[in-house]
């Protein structure tokens, strides 16, 4: 009796056959995904990442609500036209707080994930109200609306609370200082201080939509302007053997 | 027709089932689909010996070939720079108004310009460089900061009014009605003389002529007794009837009263080589409103 006939045995019965199928496919899926987990070079180490900021990260919030997504990707692949248009390629670890990824292929607008500081302000309020003012060629609906709503960051720590439980490395002082960091970063003249000692020196602090209060175009543009821009490639070199 | 059955049917077995005396023949699979699959099989290990593939304790196997998506995109990127590397070097070094004499480096400046305008300015300038309001067209002759090849490339280096660079140029206008520093019928006065100045329809001639006085006092340091603008500071020609930000009586009170702030980021830096920004400067240079250097 050969191999090939023994195998008939399987095939003719269903409960044999599922349970060898469930173990193949369980050691696909070993062989797939376990390594990533474990790995040293699957996300490597780099300086400068760091957790989103409250205003920044309920900028996030507003980028998934409104769906952004559908047509931006977050992630530059490593291909020449892609890293001359958009900047360095994306590295694994730059969406390593990212719950959950923007990565992706479909772009229906531009790639997103070095968009930060490419753009004034002033442009993106702009882009937003009315992307065709700037972009004649744009197909992006308006988002002037986000202006006009008003948020005050009461409920941000608990997202962040969240976010630390699937590994976000919020400390307990910046999920106790959150709101008012929420609001300092969207006031030039605030006390934020702590919120640059809690998040680093590279927060911007500005006031991003140029009126006063903090509304949802002020999150989402803090959120769009520090995209990309934390690892520093003129001191950080990829290993390139991957 | 269904009574033409094959004779060399018979040499097979069946498979033993039976219902209501049809019979089912157990017939091997096609060969060519059963050697296309074992072959598939050996490609498949081939595969994971040639390219990297298998993970293990600290990394997986590298595989023969040496294939790294990193390593080809690095050196897709080298190779295309060592191409270009003579012509972009002598972009760089040259002087920026000898550019325009030497017909293969400006044929070769104003291509690569293309391409990064449209990479790079064009979301604000717009693709065909007509600009939008707040950011200025390019292809005029009206220049806030200068038209000259210099110019321009002192503006695409280190941008205008961001806080990046600190080599870029600044000025700042006075929100003369929101900073209280003028009066609201002052304000009004200086738009209506403003809309004059541009041979425009004041809408209220009186207050235009009251505002000449206003205008004098508090905006002639900038634009200019006449009104045609100081490119030192970036302050605009009200003469002309081009606008910014329009020239209606709206945007006018809105511009005095509140001041505008535009900004343009430092294309230096990490951004842009100096060959790229010279590109895209001769680029910009040639679109139409070129000025000729300062000698």
């Amino acid at each position: 009796m050969s191999i090939l006939q023994k195998h008939a045995v399987l095939e003719k019965n269903v409960t044999l056959l599922a349970i060898f199928a469930f173990l193949v496919v369980t050691i696909g899926g070993l062989v797939q995904i376990v390594p990533l987990f474990y790995l040293e070079n699957t996300i490597e180490d780099v300086e400068g990442m760091r957790p989103y900021t409250p205003l920044e990260l309920a900028g996030r919030e507003v980028y998934l609500r409104e769906g952004c997504y559908v047509c931006h990707s977050q992630m530059i692949r490593p291909m020449r036209d892609e890293v001359e248009r958009y900047g360095h390629y994306s590295l694994a670890v730059e969406s390593k707080y990212d719950h959950p990824f923007q990565w992706g292929s479909k772009r229906t607008g531009p790639d997103l994930a070095r968009v930060g500081g490419r753009y004034s302000d002033e442009w993106h309020v702009d882009h937003l109200r009315d992307p065709q003012s700037v972009v004649p060629e744009s197909v992006m609906p308006k988002y002037g609306f986000l202006e006009a709503k008003l948020i005050e960051g009461t409920y941000i720590g608990d997202l962040m609370r969240t976010n630390r439980m699937v590994g976000v490395p919020y400390s307990d002082e910046m999920i106790e200082a959150a709101q008012a960091d929420f609001l300092a970063q969207a006031d030039p003249d605030s006390d934020y201080d702590g919120l640059l000692e809690r998040y680093g020196e590279n927060v911007n602090v500005r006031n991003f939509d140029g009126a006063p209060g903090v509304s949802e175009a002020d999150a989402l543009i803090a959120y769009l302007q520090m995209l990309g821009t934390l690892v520093d490639f003129s001191t950080f070199t990829p290993d390139a053997s991957r | 027709m269904s009574n033409n059955k094959k004779n060399d049917d018979l040499d097979y077995e069946t498979t033993g089932h039976e219902w209501d005396g049809i019979q089912e023949y157990n017939k091997p699979l096609p060969k060519w689909w059963l050697w296309t699959f074992y072959a598939c099989i050996v490609w498949g290990i081939g595969y994971t010996i040639a390219y990297p593939a298998w993970p293990g304790i600290s990394g997986a196997t590298p595989g023969l070939l040496g294939f790294s998506t990193r390593g080809n995109v690095e050196k897709a990127i080298t190779d295309h720079e060592a191409e270009l590397g003579p012509i972009n070097d002598k972009l760089a070094s040259v002087e920026l108004t000898a550019i325009a004499d030497d017909q293969e480096l400006l044929q070769y400046a104003n291509n690569a310009g293309g391409a990064i305008f449209r990479t790079w300015c064009a979301q604000c300038h717009g693709s065909g460089a007509a600009g939008a309001k707040g950011y200025p067209n390019l292809l005029d002759d009206d220049w806030l900061w200068g038209g000259s090849i210099e110019a321009i490339h002192e503006t695409v280096s280190h941008g205008i009014r961001n806080e990046v660079d600190d080599m870029a140029r600044w000025s700042q206008m006075p929100a003369f009605g929101r900073d209280e520093l003028l009066e609201n019928e002052e304000v009004v006065q200086v738009v209506n003389y403003v809309m004059q100045m541009s041979g425009q329809e004041p809408r209220d001639p009186a207050a235009a002529e009251a505002g000449a006085e206003v205008y004098d006092i508090n905006c002639s340091g900038c634009h200019m007794e006449d009104g045609t603008g100081d490119r030192f500071q970036g302050a605009p020609n009200l003469t002309d009837r081009i606008w910014l930000y329009g020239g209606d009586y709206d945007s006018l009170y809105d511009t005095v009263y509140n001041s505008r702030f535009g900004v343009m980021p430092p294309m230096g830096g990490a951004d842009l080589t100096e060959a790229e920004i010279r590109a895209v400067s001769v680029y910009v240079h040639g679109l139409g409103g070129g000025e000729a250097s300062e000698e």
